[in-house]
């Protein structure tokens, strides 16, 4: 594969993120201008700052476009069944306490399908990390409404708009009880790779949403331009606004995108729970099991 | 004098541009010429104006750019050198 450098430099670094990729896949399947790769550049800077300890790591993702990150990146990684990789994250965490879990996965998977487990997990305080890359619209399977599609959207089920209200992210895990939640969009690189980063260091349910264009489906259909117009577009209507109340961040067709990072507080997460509570009710009776459970 | 320079897998490339048009410098254009997809990739046209800030290389989805600091290159060649010896 031919490369080209400029100046030319007898020694040059490689790309960070290319020891983080299974390159032998690559070309990637995602559609030019597609937001996911963007996202993963800002996933591995964050795992390089953040000096992760990459064989204590590991990274579930579901099935949907984003769901093929699991297969891409050179990490531990489970490509689960459809909506499943927070049960899956979950079992993960629950059998080896010491490693981080990243769950990597779009909004049909996490939200839709997977909605339940979602919630749940937030209830519990789980320590996971979820990385949700919202693109609005069912993408893999052809561009059809999702309960994240903005009202009055063309998609491949809704040809005269969509009309149902759809889920404000951020605030729906607020109030199912995450620990940390974010938004930005894939023009916020930057600002994307530090909040993952805080994200890592905290105990408990981390959630960061991801605004990301699918020009293929989302915006053709909808006359949008293609992805650097999409691009451009979240440039000029993103505001940021840390510690907005959720309950007014909902995402519309072409108003104002509100990024920053929302919640960030403290609560014990389900094992610490857990611990103290049978350590409280069985006294000494209770051995908590120390190290991994399994494997 | 350039603080920085790119590094461009052309074949990896699927020119959607956002390496053009969010380089803080205005140093990429796309070039006229295909890969083997098609697709016209990045060339630096302005060389002289690279920092090196590797803003290109957080935005590229396809992995097919970065940048990186000369000063920084030459340092790490210079470890290696002395490693290898």
């Amino acid at each position: 594969m031919s490369t080209t450098t400029t100046p030319d430099c007898k020694v040059h670094p490689g790309n960070p993120v290319e020891s983080f990729l299974r390159t032998d896949r690559m070309p990637h399947i995602w559609c030019p201008g597609c937001g996911i790769g963007t996202t993963v550049n800002c996933f591995t800077r964050a795992l390089i700052d953040s000096k992760q300890d990459l064989n204590k790591l590991a990274i579930v993702s579901g099935i949907g476009c984003t769901g093929r990150v699991a297969g891409y990146v050179n990490l531990d990684s489970f490509h689960t069944t459809h909506g499943r990789a927070i049960p899956f994250a979950t079992g993960l965490k629950l059998a080896s306490p010491e490693t981080t879990v990243v769950v990597y996965s779009g909004d049909g998977d996490l939200f839709a399908i997977g909605g339940n487990h979602l919630i749940h997990a937030a209830r519990r305080n789980m320590d996971i990390k979820v990385i949700c890359v919202n693109n609005l619209t069912y993408a893999m399977t052809g561009g059809q409404t999702a309960p994240t599609t903005p009202e009055d959207v063309i998609t491949a089920t809704a040809p005269y708009g969509t009309y149902d209200p759809a889920f404000n992210l951020p605030y729906l895990v607020e109030a199912a009880g995450a620990v940390y939640v974010a938004r930005w969009t894939t023009f916020h690189v930057k600002q994307l790779a530090r909040s993952m980063q805080e994200m890592f260091a905290k105990k408990g349910f981390g959630f960061i949403e991801v605004v990301s264009p699918c020009p293929t489906l989302y915006q053709r259909r909808n006359k949008m331009g293609d992805a650097l117009d999409t691009m451009k577009f979240y440039k000029e209507v993103s505001k940021t606004k840390h510690g907005a109340p959720t309950s007014e961040v909902g995402l519309t067709k072409s108003g104002e995108i509100v990024v920053g990072k929302f919640v960030d507080r403290e609560r014990p997460d389900f094992t610490t729970h857990m611990h103290e509570h049978l350590q409280h009710s069985l006294g000494d009776k209770y051995i908590p099991a120390e190290g991994p459970v399994c494997g | 004098m350039a603080r920085g320079a790119v590094s461009i897998v052309v074949e990896r490339c699927k020119a959607c541009g956002f390496c053009v048009e969010f380089c803080p410098t205005k140093v990429l254009a796309l070039s006229d010429a295909f890969n083997s997809k098609g697709y016209h990739p990045p060339h630096a046209v302005t060389p002289d104006k690279c920092s090196g800030c590797d803003l290109c290389g957080m935005y590229c989805p396809d992995f097919a750019i970065h940048g990186y600091r000369l000063d920084k290159a030459a340092k790490a060649a210079e470890t290696e050198a002395s490693d290898a010896r």
